[in-house]
């Protein structure tokens, strides 16, 4: 085995082409010979041209391999190391970084002290470790190659298309100052003060002069994004620190590319050659590479919105084009000599608004996942790997003076560079940022990988020193990912920086975002300034009338309102929330017999009437047979399906109410048709019991509606609902958020606000209701049977009804303790109108026996409360 | 900026409204002309179709609101001082100055930006937010993307996660808790007015 590791193989993540495998391997592949003579591999070029070389090689090596000659005979089975290796080792590398990362995770008490990736680098430490035990040669290393085409690229879009668009402009001045200055000043003051004491004779003889060391300053000066996510991501701090860092760190790479080629280019040139001219040159191809590179991933991120504007036929392979087209974006800038990183980073953010409405939604959540797997995936390798190239005697020179004066001027210029910009940038800040915020920031200055995959790319022809300047990277790196790492979290809160607020959304706080923008706009308007929000105002019209007009497909332009959307997933989410709850309490009652659906729906109509026709739209998505519903998201429908659950439930249910109920509950309905289809992923769906519930009532209840004529349920049910659904549709948020905080106490207090979420009129009738509950069911008179809504007899199995007795005996408060205020028995006391709206006698002789077998049937009864007494359901 | 002869002299209790408002002589000075460039009519006096004039207000979807939001109630006309004690809301709040306390709160302290957030939707004044004068401010911002149904249910929404005491409407306290997590200092500020 040990002699395969001469392949010195390296990693790649596949999954730019994530969609067609055999064409990721083709393309992603990679393959460097860095074998021990070798030395370093730089250069793709030479690399990728040995790959198709030594693949074949390697496959007519494996077919001679096998016989040892002319085959006599059939070989059964044959070992074929050679023929795979390549991608064998890929893959074995990732998943042991990937192990790493779980190892880690498992022990969560030491990943809240020190953060995740300085743990991947003494993983990387100890992987570096037992290779070099076994070959006494570091075969594995971060090669810049790698680094830059196969793992950076994923990680920078991912941070591209989720950047908070809005906050990001805002800061936009503050971020480009530090990332434009910030980083020159760095460079500049890192090399000058190096020449300096190299000069001084601080670190005895170095064959270095003073572009060299120019040259390794702006190496040096770039704040890494990989690392800064890394550990920023673990210590929440606000909002506009954040944003200032992440956004410098992402920015700042334009220059850093700038910067590194134009001293790059100098050091061949050699000193003498340099004059006013190509300082020009360079100055005008920073802006060149930096605003080339923003243009061409604003072109990319443009195509892509237009692309998935038409991809509704292939939707399947639709979030494929996100991934594709920004690697693209990535290789374009690179080709073009600009700046890549700025390139996908900008294609990510012009897309995202786009694409995330025209795509499907399933799509869209496909491409949040996918590309948080890519990008955490290969920043755990970066980390892991950053370690596992320490582990080599080669690079390691020693310069003690070098190292320990580069490690205290990148510290205190970051200092320096921070402080000065802030103090300028605060006279003109609106709100100014504080003195902690800044020490965070400079503190915040990580270095990683960047800057080792520009240094192990530097020319070792060109300059001596190449190796003591990786190593000195090295350390640089170790020390501020894992010190700085570490010390991090302890410092943000010892100096009690301001946190991100984690807050639950409200509806409220949107829409007053919303209102305080146009506000702003209008006293600048009143005032006659030209500021911030007149600028981001006109943009928002411009891109009102042009921008999602040809980007954004026309049925997604109508529901893009964002307090809307806010309203939406809030809806959705109280609904998923109320389900779950009906099954951690063990009573899918509710949502699994049909008449108890009616209930729900009810329950549904009066609180949320809004919200049926969004979930339907959303769940009945992938099924045809309510296809006709499904369209429109127009409450009226909601309404008028309720006329028809009213019209149409009650015959159904009288005559096979057994059937019904056997065939409601719940087995996986797609899970007995089995198809493979690389197309349709909508066959089995699995998990999403709660819309697959919704589905099927929905549909029997379209069937009934079909098949029962007789509308027996009378016009005064659904009038009084509809005037109802004024008063009381809306509890859902108070009383669902309650029901959340119910379970930490205060229990009495949270009841009564959830029952009387309910409104005036609930409360009001929700009295005489369990009165007649207790007729019914508690006290088996029949001389009150004839008074009972049938409806209600069905409708409340009797351990519920019981369960009204026993609660109307006690005090709210104390039937709060035993269960939420909205369980199923509960919902109908919102929804009293059933009761009081008719009588008809005729179904009580169906109806009490098909209680009674549904509750044999029901397999999990809800929770009675204890021991019920009575015998008329047993 | 301005032209010579203008200064803040001319402009009547101009050190005292500095004084209250916190407003520079440069400010203040640049307000006026802004008012007096509105103030078509030259009485010193500003109506609501004069604020109508701006053109860019007219597309703004709540500026209708916002006009009313300067006019104390019963009042047809604002006159210079009441201006740039409205805007003075939207000044920066100031970190490194302290106030005394026994004055009265600056106008663009958080709670009075707030206070006049909570005004432009209170229309008729009466302390609260009923949902009539919510819808009608939603009804603005979102237009013909929603439905009046939606519209309905967002405001009852909106409502009731505000709504405290269930009197179906929003108190100016109740305004406060529900936006205690928003940095009320950044979000009414303008940074020309500092």
């Amino acid at each position: 085995m040990a002699a395969t590791w001469q392949f010195a193989l390296f990693l790649c993540m596949m999954l730019m082409v994530s969609t067609s495998p055999s064409l990721a391997n083709d393309n992603t592949e990679h393959f460097t010979t860095a074998s021990s003579d070798h030395g370093t591999a730089s250069g793709s070029d030479s690399e990728q041209g040995t790959h198709p070389g030594s693949e074949t090689s390697d496959t007519s090596h494996g077919e001679s391999g096998h016989g040892g000659g002319p085959i006599t005979t059939l070989p059964i089975v044959s070992w074929k190391w050679e023929h795979v290796s390549t991608p064998y080792l890929v893959a074995l590398w990732i998943l042991v970084s990937w192990l790493c990362k779980l190892v880690i995770e498992a022990n969560h008490h030491v990943t809240s002290v020190i953060p995740e990736s300085a743990l991947l680098i003494c993983f990387g430490f100890i992987l570096g470790g037992i290779i070099w035990g076994a070959d006494k040669v570091q075969t594995f290393k971060l090669t810049p190659t790698v680094f830059f085409f196969y793992l950076l690229p994923q990680i920078i879009l991912d941070a591209g298309y989720s950047m908070p668009n809005k906050l990001f402009f805002s800061n936009m001045g503050a971020i480009l100052i530090y990332a434009v200055i910030g980083t020159c000043w760095n460079a500049a003051s890192l090399g000058l003060s190096l020449w300096g004491c190299h000069k001084g004779g601080a670190m005895g003889d170095l064959d270095l002069g003073l572009l060299q060391y120019l040259l390794f300053g702006s190496l040096m000066a770039a704040v890494d994004p990989v690392a800064v996510i890394a550990v920023f991501e673990q210590v929440h701090v606000n909002e506009v620190l954040f944003i200032m860092v992440f956004g410098e760190s992402l920015l700042n790479d334009g220059v850093t590319v700038v910067l590194f080629n134009v001293f790059d280019a100098f050091v061949s040139l050699g000193g003498d050659k340099i004059d006013a001219v190509e300082i020009i040159k360079g100055i005008i191809s920073f802006f060149v590479v930096a605003f080339g590179g923003s243009l061409v991933g604003f072109v990319f991120g443009l195509l892509i919105s237009l692309l998935t504007r038409c991809t509704k036929n292939i939707q399947i392979i639709e979030p494929g084009f996100v991934f594709v087209l920004g690697y693209l974006a990535y290789l374009t800038a690179e080709m073009l000599s600009l700046s890549a990183i700025l390139s996908i980073v900008f294609c990510g953010m012009c897309c995202q608004k786009y694409i995330n409405s025209n795509m499907d939604e399933r799509s869209v959540t496909t491409v949040r996942y996918v590309m948080k797997v890519l990008a955490n995936g290969s920043e755990t390798i970066i980390f892991v790997f950053l370690g596992i190239s320490a582990i080599d005697k080669e690079i390691w020179v020693w310069n003690t003076g070098f190292i320990l004066l580069t490690l205290l001027f990148v510290l205190v210029y970051r200092f320096i560079g921070v402080f000065f910009l802030t103090w300028i940038l605060n006279k003109f800040r609106l709100v100014p940022v504080e003195l902690i915020d800044q020490v965070i920031m400079s503190y915040g200055g990580l270095r990683g990988a960047v800057a080792y995959g520009l240094a192990v790319m530097l020319d070792e022809n060109k300059i001596k020193e190449k190796n003591l300047m990786v190593s000195t990277t090295l350390i640089v790196v170790y020390f501020t990912v894992i010190l700085q790492g570490i010390t991090m979290k302890p410092l943000v809160n010892w100096l009690k920086v301001k946190r991100a607020a984690v807050g639950e959304l409200t509806l409220i706080e949107k829409v007053q975002d919303k209102v305080f923008d146009h506000m702003l706009v209008a006293i600048e308007d009143i005032s006659g300034q030209i500021g911030h929000n007149y600028m981001r105002d006109k943009w928002n019209n411009f891109e009102e009338k042009w921008m999602t007009c040809i980007l954004m497909k026309p049925s997604a332009r109508k529901n893009r309102d964002y307090v809307f959307k806010v309203f939406h997933k809030l809806n959705l989410k109280d609904a998923m929330r109320y389900v779950t709850e009906g099954e951690r309490r063990g009573s899918l009652e509710f949502v699994r017999n049909e008449t108890a659906f009616i209930d729900f729906k009810k329950k549904f109509d009066d609180d949320f009437s809004e919200v049926m026709p969004d979930i339907m739209a959303d769940t009945s998505d992938d099924y045809s047979d309510t296809s006709d519903m499904r369209r429109d998201p127009v409450p009226s429908v909601s309404l008028e399906m309720h006329e028809q659950t009213m019209n149409g439930m009650r015959p159904l249910e009288d005559v096979n109410s057994h059937h019904l109920l056997q065939q409601h509950l719940y087995k996986g309905r797609k899970q007995h048709r089995h198809r493979y289809s690389r197309s349709h992923f909508d066959v089995n769906k699995d998990e999403n019991e709660v819309q697959e519930i919704f589905q099927r009532t929905m549909r029997t209840r379209l069937e009934s509606f079909k098949s029962g004529k007789m509308g027996v349920a009378p016009l005064k049910h659904i009038t009084k609902h509809l005037k109802k659904d004024q008063q009381q549709k809306m509890p859902n948020g108070k009383s669902l958020d309650k029901s959340k905080t119910y379970h930490s106490g205060d229990e009495d207090f949270e009841f009564s606000e959830g029952d009387s979420a309910s409104g005036f009129e609930a409360s009001a009738s929700s009295f005489p209701m369990r009165v007649t509950y207790r007729a019914g069911a508690g006290i088996e008179n029949p001389a009150f049977m004839p008074d009972l809504d049938p409806m209600a007899q069905v409708q409340i199995p009797p351990w519920l009804a019981e369960a009204e007795v026993d609660s109307s005996m006690v005090a709210p408060s104390q039937r709060a303790q035993l269960r939420l205020p909205w369980t199923p028995s509960n919902l109908r006391r919102l929804a009293p109108l059933r009761i009081s709206a008719h009588s008809t006698d005729s179904f009580m002789l169906a109806d009490a026996p098909a209680a009674q077998q549904r509750d044999n049937d029901q397999l999990p009864p809800p929770p009675p409360p204890p021991a019920p007494p009575h015998g008329d359901h047993m | 900026m301005g032209s010579s002869n203008s200064s803040v002299n001319n402009i009547p209790n101009a050190q005292e409204l500095m004084q209250e408002t916190g407003f520079s002589a440069a400010h203040i000075l640049r307000l006026h002309e802004r008012f007096e460039f509105l103030d078509k009519h030259k009485c010193g006096q500003l109506r609501p179709q004069d604020f109508g004039a701006v053109q860019e207000l007219a597309l703004n979807p709540i500026g209708d609101s916002i006009i009313s939001a300067f006019f104390s109630p019963g009042q047809e006309t604002v006159d210079f001082a009441s201006f740039v004690r409205i805007l003075a809301h939207f000044r920066p709040t100031d970190r490194n100055q302290s106030r005394d306390g026994a004055q009265q709160e600056p106008a663009n302290s958080s709670i009075r930006k707030l206070k006049f957030a909570f005004q432009m939707y209170d229309q008729d004044r009466d302390g609260k937010i009923s949902r009539a004068e919510l819808l009608q401010v939603l009804r603005a911002m979102l237009g013909i993307q929603v439905t009046e149904e939606q519209l309905q249910s967002i405001a009852e929404r909106a409502i009731q996660e505000a709504d405290l005491d269930r009197d179906d409407a929003i108190s100016f306290d109740e305004f406060r808790k529900s936006l205690e997590k928003v940095d009320i200092d950044h979000k009414m500020s303008i940074r020309f007015l500092r």
